[in-house]
């Protein structure tokens, strides 16, 4: 039989991409002076301020689970389980955090909260003080951010948890006597077991790559990534390799525990009989109550976003000691608009995020049709390269690529692109080819692979099977992941600060310019547009 | 067969990881004839059907269809129709669009369509979803669509298998009818005798990828050639026996039955003997001695299942003949001898 080898290629291809950066990291992180050696190994170990920068990143992941659930599960069995007045609406808004990109979070966290903020200088009006209550700073102010964008994530696993536990299975704990607290622990809570456990290794993993909040707010308090960061400025190379080289450790080591601890896949739950019903709160106070709760936590939830927006329309150099802007304006947007090297930043972020998801489609769906339909011998070393980047933290993905591609030597599968248009694209395909994956591959799975057969024996070539009955069936699964994709990557902040040039600045790096420069109304309204790009492309990328 | 075989397997074998599914396969199809392989499962059948559609390289042999060697082609380039088992009708094109899409794009293309639909008595539905159709409707579109392009061949996958039954037998005489209007050559894959009886000019009976036998219908019932398709093919009951003459077999202590012997046996060596029910007879005297353990009503006539020193015998008889639990003698009028290994 004739086998075109095009499984090897892909795997090949997608080694050097995710896997041979990393390795080469490592590999330079035992070297120093073009020889085999141990010194920056040594300087890792014996310095303090390393081992605090781990320990930080280490226990600042774990109190985000554990925040972020404490948050997100009750929330989730509050609106799928009670009903009240609002409740749709403030369903859908509850997952607004979502939209906002992690730097864009964190600035309207500092506008919101920060020392000059608004909420502080309402306090200090209020009160009387003579300066904010308190400094958003340090491990405190992080954690904060972290809760407010994770939490979502325990938010949607349960209530998608939750709506596939069958009612029979409440019923019958009902049944043989159980009541409503033993019935939730010892029946629905290990039914959910498994969307709760991939939620808290999702929060762990972002909070452990988490580099916005840290770098904004950190102040003093150490984590690996803006360590990382602040090691490769300083032109210890030798050390950066080190450091990266350990945070990559440290998230595949906990990658794998994780795993472990939730072993297996849990158990299957047959979904034959209806979804439990909502329980419809009948008294008037358990309703004004609920109502209540939801509305002062939608209003929480969505004062980042109005603050941004609020913030959007202040004209430069108006607002200083008041309490509330005094003008307002869309002159800030029009300066987005009209000056060329305001707008440079939209454009270059809108075409790379579109190349890089463009690309990271197509090698998601060729690895498909070789994982899912060709059932070639590479398929599980396939889709552990393509989930691979999901477990390295961003700044170590940036750090490995300006590694690889910062030496020309084509014979060892390596190009000068850092300094050129095409390092951003790239690192945000890579970084972007999980997302896809996650989507494609499952949609993959699904595909009854007797259409490509039947299509082949009703006379139709490759590309016309792809193009008339695979693309077609995939769509809601290209364009899920696609959009979440092209949304991630509009919004990337710490892959760029390593790879950009002044060229091809992204927003991100644009907003931290302007809040350098105090021009907070610039920072804000970048912010607002990134806030719509990525509501979109959620919003296309939901739609069924 | 004296025409020139249009459809020729030559010696055809295929092999996956862990096991031979095809070995040293040949078998001929005359141009416009319809030919069953039957075979219980893991028998090769299907990985047959999908050598010939091209969705699978042999290892060795040939695949010829009319005198053109077409073991090399892709699947797209054989201008073989398949109708599936699951019919794997396109869920996001309507019907009308999935029956042209094999066809040419071209004038006559929405004639075409509405011709095909016709064939299948389904004239009209072309805006139909696939998912708000029958499974009889659907399996009926997954015909016309194959024969879209025009094939050269088609090739059906247990095609009333995911039918009811009550549906199943009114299909079988529409897709029978459908076949014979378009005059194409067949071949079509099924583990029931009965389908591969009514639709098939010829069967050939597959085992372990081997082809066993092939012949018309009642070559298969009355002339088996091996043990496995003569218990295969029809209801039958296998005792043991010994060869006492050239066409007489002895059961038991004095009792001797007339025996068809296919291949050459030595008088005096142990043979399988297989009998089928209506073959069996209840008698006064000689005979088997046995009990009437069960009875199952055919309508006027029925099966009794008989318990006795050789084994279980079935015997299909007049229904009221006798009763469950009856001491009874029973008899065969013909049978078939087989060597006891093979």
């Amino acid at each position: 039989m004739r086998r075109r080898p095009l499984g090897l290629v892909l795997a090949i291809g997608l080694a050097w991409l995710v896997a041979y950066p990393l390795l080469l990291v490592a590999v330079d992180a035992f070297r120093a002076d073009g020889a085999w050696s141990l010194a920056n190994v040594r300087g890792f170990l014996g310095d303090p301020r390393e081992w605090e920068a781990l320990w930080g990143s280490l226990w600042i992941s774990f109190a985000s689970v554990v925040l972020a659930a404490a948050l997100g599960i009750p929330l989730a069995f509050i609106f799928e389980r009670f009903d009240f007045p609002g409740r749709r609406l403030l369903g859908g808004l509850v997952a607004l955090p979502a939209v906002l990109p992690p730097l864009v979070g964190v600035i309207a966290f500092l506008f919101l909260y920060g020392e000059s903020g608004i909420i502080p200088r309402l306090i200090v009006a209020g009160l009387g003080l003579r300066e904010s209550p308190w400094r958003l700073r340090g491990a405190g102010a992080i954690l904060l951010v972290h809760a407010y964008s994770m939490y979502v994530y325990f938010y949607l696993f349960t209530r998608a948890g939750l709506a596939r536990v069958d009612a029979s299975m409440t019923e019958a704990a009902a049944s043989l006597g159980a009541g409503r607290w033993r019935t939730l622990r010892s029946v629905v809570l290990p039914l959910v077991r498994p969307q709760i456990a991939a939620a808290a290794l999702l929060t762990f993993m972002t909070a452990l790559g988490s580099f916005s909040a840290p770098y904004i707010f950190g102040g003093g308090f150490r984590v690996m990534p803006t360590q990382i960061l602040a090691t490769k400025l300083n032109g210890d190379l030798g050390l950066a390799m080190v450091e990266t080289t350990a945070l990559a450790a440290l998230a595949l080591a906990a990658l794998a525990l994780l795993r472990r601890t939730q072993g297996g896949a849990g158990v299957a739950i047959t979904a034959k009989g209806a979804a439990p019903g909502v329980r419809v709160l009948r008294s008037p106070l358990g309703r004004a109550g609920a109502a209540a709760l939801g509305w002062g936590f939608a209003i929480l939830l969505l004062l980042p976003h109005a603050t941004l927006v609020l913030v959007s329309l202040v004209p430069l150099g108006t607002w200083t000691t008041e309490l509330f802007p005094t003008a307002y304006s869309l002159g800030n947007f029009a300066t987005l608009a009209r000056e060329p090297e305001r707008l440079r930043p939209l454009v270059n972020s809108l075409w790379m995020a579109g190349v890089a998801t463009a690309g990271a489609l197509a090698l998601a769906v060729w690895a498909g049709r070789e994982v899912a339909q060709r059932r070639v011998r590479l398929a599980r070393q396939l889709e552990v390269l393509v989930h691979l980047p999901w477990a390295v933290p961003g700044t170590v993905l940036a750090i490995a690529l300006a590694t690889t591609f910062s030496a020309r030597a084509p014979w060892a599968g390596r190009w000068l692109l850092v300094g050129t248009v095409l390092i951003l694209p790239l690192a945000y395909l890579i970084r972007n080819l999980p997302v896809v994956a996650g989507t494609v591959l499952p949609g993959f799975g699904q595909l009854d692979p007797s259409l490509d057969e039947a299509a082949a024996s009703l006379g139709a070539g490759r590309w016309r099977t792809l193009l008339r009955v695979t693309f077609p069936l995939l769509r809601p699964a290209l364009l899920a992941g696609g959009a979440l994709a092209f949304a991630t990557a509009v919004g990337d902040f710490v892959t760029s600060i390593v790879l950009y040039t002044y060229d091809t600045r992204p927003i991100s790096i644009e907003i931290l310019g302007a809040l350098r420069e105090f021009d907070i109304g610039i920072a804000a309204a970048y912010g607002v547009v990134l806030m719509l790009v990525s509501a979109t492309a959620m919003a296309v990328g939901t739609r069924r | 067969m004296t025409d020139q075989p249009f459809l020729e397997l030559r010696e055809v074998s295929k092999r996956f990881p862990g096991h031979v599914a095809v070995q040293d396969l040949s078998l001929a199809v005359p141009r416009g004839q319809l030919l069953a392989l039957l075979g219980p499962s893991g028998s090769g059948k299907t990985t047959t059907l999908r050598l010939l559609a091209g969705f699978e390289r042999p290892d060795h042999g040939a695949v010829i269809v009319g005198g053109v060697d077409v073991t090399a082609l892709p699947a797209a380039a054989r201008r073989i129709g398949m109708v599936f088992q699951h019919y794997a009708l396109f869920p996001h094109l309507t019907v009308g669009e999935n029956v042209a899409f094999g066809i040419p794009r071209g004038p006559g293309r929405s004639e075409r369509v509405r011709e095909l639909l016709g064939l299948v008595d389904l004239a009209g539905y072309e805006q139909r979803r696939i998912d708000a159709l029958s499974g009889g409707q659907q399996q009926r579109v997954a015909l016309a669509r194959a024969l879209g392009p025009d094939p050269r061949l088609l090739l059906l996958d247990e095609p009333l298998s995911n039918l009811d039954p009550t549906l199943r037998e009114r299909t079988r005489r529409e897709l029978r009818a459908a076949l014979e209007a378009v005059g194409i050559t067949t071949v079509l894959v099924t583990h029931e005798q009965d389908e591969a009886f009514a639709l098939g000019d010829v069967v050939a009976v597959l085992r372990d990828g081997r082809l066993e036998q092939i012949g018309s219908a009642p070559d298969l019932y009355e002339r088996p050639v091996t043990h496995f398709v003569a218990s295969f093919v029809g209801r039958a009951a296998t005792v043991p026996g010994v060869l006492v003459g050239e066409d007489r077999v002895r059961v038991a202590e004095g009792v001797d039955w007339p025996v068809r012997v296919p291949k050459a046996v030595a008088r005096g060596s142990a043979v399988r003997v297989v009998v089928r029910p209506e073959a069996m007879r209840l008698v006064g005297e000689g005979g088997i001695r046995g009990a009437v353990r069960a009875r199952r009503y055919l309508g006027g006539r029925a099966l009794f299942s008989v318990d006795t020193a050789v084994g279980t015998l079935e015997v299909e008889a007049a229904a009221d003949a006798v009763t469950v639990g009856t001491e009874v003698r029973v008899t065969a009028l013909r049978a078939h001898a087989f060597p006891s290994e093979e």
